[in-house]
């Protein structure tokens, strides 16, 4: 009995924006929680004084810091676009896959467009 | 805790190919997982070429021609033949479906047939279903009444009997179930879509008196909260049912009884 395989799940089935989507809502949550990290080091920084304050400004401002922010921009957007996606669920709504479908398409094109939008702005206050 | 590989046992290595049938030109290929319990091999994938133009129009017609004609020692479960038994629930093409009413001019080039996905494999494409029938069994799945038993019947007003529909036509395939990744990782104590379907069945029938105490079975971490609206039950439920909208029903009711 105990011998028996085990019949063969990620190897095979099919990726499809439903699971897809519920996994990236796991990971953009766990990637949120990580860059939050980089958000206290930056106010603990600020705190600290202005050569602590120099060298965090320097790697956030930095290429990297700046890629970083970005990844933490995207996943900001995707989890709280897709969290209202899963309220509308809570509340019982859009549970047919034509409607899960679009919901789930329209919060990809959704969050692409506010971190876009995000990065726009933010460039533009600079000028 | 998920284990996103196979273990060791359950590797999936080359199988054979079987030569393609004399004379025929429209032919197609099936990849089908074979395992036996007679010998300590691991799982294997054959390779079986079935002439279309003899061969009935859906996946449990190949399979069948298969075991016919090409390799007697395939076996899978099979019954009806239309869709009402759930015996041949398996993984075809990525997606969990019935053989008997998948199309086989639905599948692309190449038919992947597999058991159902994460499950302890008996023989080929028959999954051991003892686990995921003691989750049926744990619902309870029959009318409790502690009210006299009328005369006659129980009577049912027409749109409490509406009620129903979307939930009865379930045939416990098990479909649903094997395509959730958080019933993969958490059978152990997720009930998984099929069964809370089934729950659910209950706990809307006017006739039954237990409401109270399912959701009470129900109100836990694992057996009913594993669920995170995946989506991936729905998807798949050969019948066109709608698991997950009923998991959710069942989440109302538990908040509704609360506020």
């Amino acid at each position: 009995m105990s011998d028996r395989p085990l019949s063969p799940h990620l190897q095979v089935y099919r990726w499809q924006i439903t699971m897809v989507l519920s996994i990236l809502h796991r990971i953009t949550g766990v990637a949120l929680a990580v860059g939050t990290l980089l958000l206290m080091w930056w106010l603990i920084a600020a705190a600290a004084g202005p050569e602590a304050f120099d060298l965090a400004q320097a790697f956030v401002g930095g290429w990297f810091g700046r890629l970083l922010l970005f990844g933490w921009t995207v996943a900001l957007f995707y989890h709280l676009c897709n969290g209202v996606r899963h309220l509308l669920w809570d509340a019982g709504w859009g549970f047919e896959i034509p409607q899960v479908y679009a919901s789930g398409w329209a919060v990809l094109v959704i969050a692409a467009l506010l971190s876009v939008a995000s990065w726009v702005a933010g460039y533009a206050a600079l000028i | 805790m998920a284990e996103f590989t196979l273990p060791k046992n359950s590797k999936i290595v080359d199988g054979k190919t079987w030569p393609a049938p004399n004379g025929a030109t429209n032919t197609k290929t099936f990849k089908v997982y074979r395992w036996d319990p007679d010998d300590d091999d691991n799982p294997r994938v054959d390779s079986y070429v079935v002439d279309l133009d003899s061969c009935g129009p859906m996946v449990l017609d190949a399979l069948i021609k298969i075991k016919n004609e090409i390799d007697s020692t395939l076996t899978f479960r099979r019954s009806c033949r239309e869709g009402v038994c759930g015996s041949c629930a398996m993984n075809i093409d990525g997606t969990n479906t019935l053989a008997c009413t998948k199309f086989i001019s639905e599948v692309k080039a190449e038919a992947r047939v597999y058991p159902l996905p994460h499950q302890p494999v008996i023989k080929d494409l028959v999954p051991d279903q003892t686990h995921f029938f003691a989750q049926y069994r744990q619902i309870e799945p029959w009318l409790k009444a502690d009210s006299p038993a009328p005369e006659r019947e129980r009577l049912q007003s027409v749109e409490d009997r509406e009620k129903l529909d979307g939930l009865y036509e379930c045939i416990l395939c098990a479909c649903c179930s094997t395509s959730c990744p958080s019933y993969w990782w958490n059978s152990d104590r997720y009930l998984g879509p099929a069964i809370l379907l089934q729950a659910y069945r209950w706990i809307s029938d006017s006739r039954d008196e237990a409401a109270g105490e399912r959701l009470d079975e129900l109100e836990d971490p694992f057996r009913l909260y594993r669920c995170h609206t995946i989506m991936n039950c729905t998807r798949t439920c050969p019948k066109g049912l709608n698991p997950a909208k009923a998991i959710a029903a069942i989440k109302q009711q538990m908040l509704a009884r609360r506020v």
